[in-house]
């Protein structure tokens, strides 16, 4: 543990700490022990979808090593992981299935969206079958732009992860707030999935070129 | 009760209990398959009954944007159709638009594509090995050992290319630039130590009991039905059929280059796996050969500055590592092309997927579709 | 190098087809294709046992301008409209030879495509075929499992053909090109 976290809201001076940890008591907040616990044992889900999953790999290897961050092991079910990296194009036929996983996903719950693909639809967004970014339906906490990122890259969004994590607030945590997050899954229509976007999760930005007095076509 | 579709096979019939089929969907997610790949299994019991392959689930829409875009800026869209090896990709490309102009690629550019090629080959042989052992239960070592040699050749596609998987090094009529100084010595390091790295696996893996008895005799694939169904690559020569088209096109200039074609017999899982193994070590000579022999010179031949091919249409194919890998072009005159095709071994293997899994186990069917290796990048395009 | 197949003999035995010039390929009625096809696969001096890749190509009607000399002498410039069609193309080739490539086209109209399946002479065809009813809509006959392939089995429309309007579900966004910085600049936003 690192010497601000303890001293995260104590009002003890160095002198009466150290007598303490000389003695074996050391003394912090709550909020600090819990968040040291979870960002330092992220681990994150099995869930490559494309190019950007090579990458993920490499930095599971020995080369990069995310065990060291303590990603010790990639889980395979969504129920016993933690962190969902969504790395690959998603398409409009795995948007449901995304979503469902990410349903699965016991709290606390993380997203990082990996690769140009996952955050807005990458070099193929304009296609009719590629969904324009993944935080259209669900909560993405980390961006990490690239084509493919290098793996070391995965790393520092690991650490930026880490980062978020360690100030987070229990009280206002969604997991003990709300319970489990679960969007609802969008379904396949004739033309598109509907709906095309979750108004709760993502909002469009507004085009500053409507005109709302001239006639417009098509 | 459906009926069986496995000839011959019998469902099981058991006096006083009343079964029925179970019907599960492997994946799209999954840990065993290669990507965002489903397949609808009807079990009776641990055998396999009837199979249907789904995808889609990447499709990119990758030959509808080609035609909206110049034929130079596809390029980089190669790289992401088959993702472990992007400068094969480059290469069927760029083969099949140089034979829409004419333009002549100089000495060094084709050495350099050769070098390219096999260094590619060599990447996806070993790791496909890595994943197909993943399958097989050897959690992930023989993955670290074989990332830890792609790891040596990434950093060498590094320094030529500036990018480790999406290279887009290619171009009509030559490469974009020189391999920076020294790098001709680098790769020559690399290449020499290989042979000591696949002795290591061999050893370790090629008379290991547990893979002898898991993939020999399983996933069988005879000659006829494999050269009907249009197989190609390590998985047609595994059944037998000499077909490399290293050796019956002569694209580039490999008819400079000595080196054997290794096929196999049965047709089964261990012979598709040590047709790899085989194939390393013959890229491993050409790779000695070409670094040697590598003159000095430009790298790009003197394409036009626009290319806006005459009304054409060409077929151009290589010996990708996992099969044939084709681009069909037709020109019409304007800068874009009016239709562009990619022509996916991964999709077409699949083709006898069923075939090959109907009356064995569960397991075997995670074996098979390794041993077939498929890139859904590819697949789905 | 592979070596060419000679396309002769097919225009004598079968009469139906004939020989496009431009496009080097070898075009079949619908109701002879698996005829011929069986007959190059198992004649001895073709055996093209080998089909690499099927694929489709969408034609609309377009105007094609032609420079001839005309009866003066001139070089004069001729407008011709050229119906529309598709072409379902298959490449073909030979393993016990060595030879190949002999490019086979069927051809039908856009508008009720319907060409007969090459799935019971190579098998390669089946996937291939099945993309092509996806992504174009051509009906083939006696196909053994004419589903979709790569879109959804609830999707509507027939992607790559030239026609095809994709959703329009671009967010607005700093650096738009091309038609969809038209569209934002005409009001158009996300559906």
């Amino acid at each position: 543990m690192t010497t601000e976290k303890l001293k995260a809201g104590m009002n003890l001076d160095d002198t009466t700490r150290s007598e303490l940890e000389r003695a074996g008591v050391i003394v912090s907040q709550v909020d600090s022990l819990y968040n040291w616990a979870r960002g330092g044992s992220v681990w994150p889900l099995t869930f490559g979808l494309a190019c950007c999953a090579i990458e993920m790999i490499a930095s599971a290897t020995s080369r990069f090593d995310i065990s060291r961050f303590g990603s010790e092991v990639f889980r395979p079910s969504p129920r016993q992981a933690d962190l969902m990296i969504v790395s690959g194009t998603v398409t409009k036929k795995m948007a449901p299935q995304v979503v469902r996983i990410y349903n699965q996903m016991p709290e606390p719950k993380w997203v990082i969206a990996m690769g140009a693909c996952a955050i807005s639809g990458g070099p193929f967004k304009q296609g009719y079958n590629v969904l324009k970014g993944i935080d259209r339906y669900i909560p993405v906490d980390v961006y990490l732009p690239g084509c493919p990122p290098r793996p070391e890259a995965v790393l520092q969004s690991l650490n930026y992860l880490q980062e978020k994590i360690r100030t987070q607030d229990i009280k206002s945590d969604p997991a003990f707030t709300k319970g489990r997050r679960q969007y609802p899954v969008p379904e396949f229509t004739g033309k598109d999935l509907e709906p095309p976007y979750n108004p709760e999760v993502w909002q469009p930005p507004a085009n500053p070129n409507i005109k709302p007095l001239e006639e417009v076509t098509t | 009760m459906n009926t069986a579709t496995a000839p011959n096979y019998e469902l099981i019939q058991q006096d006083g209990l009343e079964t029925s089929l179970l019907e599960i969907s492997m994946g799209p997610h999954h840990p065993s398959t290669h990507g965002v790949f489903r397949m609808d299994v009807k079990l009776d019991g641990e055998t396999v009954v009837d199979l249907k392959p789904v995808f889609g689930y990447l499709h990119r829409n990758h030959e509808k944007l080609a035609e909206n875009m110049s034929y130079l800026s596809s390029m980089p869209f190669t790289d992401r159709l088959d993702y472990f090896n992007s400068m094969a990709n480059n290469w069927a490309y760029a083969l099949a638009a140089e034979k829409l102009i004419e333009v002549e690629v100089p000495e060094r550019a084709e050495y350099l594509r050769v070098v390219m090629a096999e260094l590619t080959r060599l990447v996806n042989h070993v790791s496909l090995i890595g994943f197909f052992l993943n399958d097989l239960g050897a959690l992930g070592t023989p993955l670290l050992y074989a990332f830890r040699e792609r790891e040596k050749i990434l950093d060498l596609f590094e320094q030529a290319s500036g990018a480790r998987m999406m290279c887009n090094y290619f171009r009509f009529g030559g490469l974009r630039n020189d391999v920076p100084v020294g790098w001709i010595g680098r790769a020559r390091e690399v290449v020499d130590r290989f042979p000591v790295f696949l002795d290591e696996y061999e050893q370790l893996l090629c008379e290991n009991e547990i893979i002898l008895s898991r993939t020999q005799g399983v996933g069988n694939l005879s000659r006829e039905l494999a050269i009907n169904a249009g197989i190609t690559g390590p998985m047609l020569r595994a059944s037998g059929v000499n077909y490399d088209l290293r050796k019956v096109d002569q694209y580039g200039i490999y008819d400079r280059f000595k080196f054997r074609v290794p096929y196999g017999e049965a047709g089964d899982c261990y012979d598709r796996f040590m047709v790899r193994m085989l194939e390393m070590r013959e890229s491993v000579e050409i790779l000695k050969q070409a670094l040697e022999g590598i003159p000095e010179g430009p790298v790009m031949g003197n394409a036009p500055r626009v290319f806006k091919p005459n009304p054409a249409e060409v077929y151009g194919r290589i010996e990708g590592p996992k099969g044939e890998l084709g681009f069909y072009l037709i020109a019409d005159g304007t800068p874009k092309p009016y239709r562009y095709r990619v022509r996916p071994p991964s999709l077409i293997n699949l083709t006898v997927l069923r075939d090959m899994c109907l009356g064995g186990k569960i397991a075997d069917t995670v074996i098979i579709l390794g041993s077939i290796d498929i890139v859904l990048g590819e697949v789905d395009r | 190098m592979s070596h060419i197949v000679s396309h002769e003999p097919i225009l004598m035995k079968f009469p139906g087809t004939n020989w496009d010039e431009e496009a080097g390929a070898l075009v079949v009625p619908t109701a002879q294709a698996v005829a011929i096809a069986t007959w190059l696969r198992d004649n001895d001096a073709f055996s093209l046992d080998y089909c690499s890749n099927v694929t489709g190509v969408d034609y609309l009607e377009r105007e094609i301008k032609e420079k001839i000399t005309n009866k003066e002498g001139k070089m004069e410039t001729v407008a011709r409209t050229e119906p529309s069609r598709m072409d379902v193309v298959y490449h073909l080739y030979s393993m016990q030879k060595q030879t190949g490539p002999l490019v086979f086209k069927q051809r039908t109209n856009r508008e009720q495509p319907e060409v007969e399946s090459l799935t019971p002479v190579w098998r390669s065809c089946e996937l291939q075929e099945r993309e092509v009813f996806d992504l174009f809509g051509v009906n083939f006959k006696g196909h053994p499992d004419q589903r979709r392939i790569l879109m959804w089995d609830e999707f509507e429309g027939h992607p790559m053909r030239k026609d095809y309007t994709e959703p329009f579900d671009y967010e607005w966004e700093p650096t738009p090109h091309d038609e969809i910085l038209e569209k934002h600049q005409r009001g158009k936003v996300i559906v």
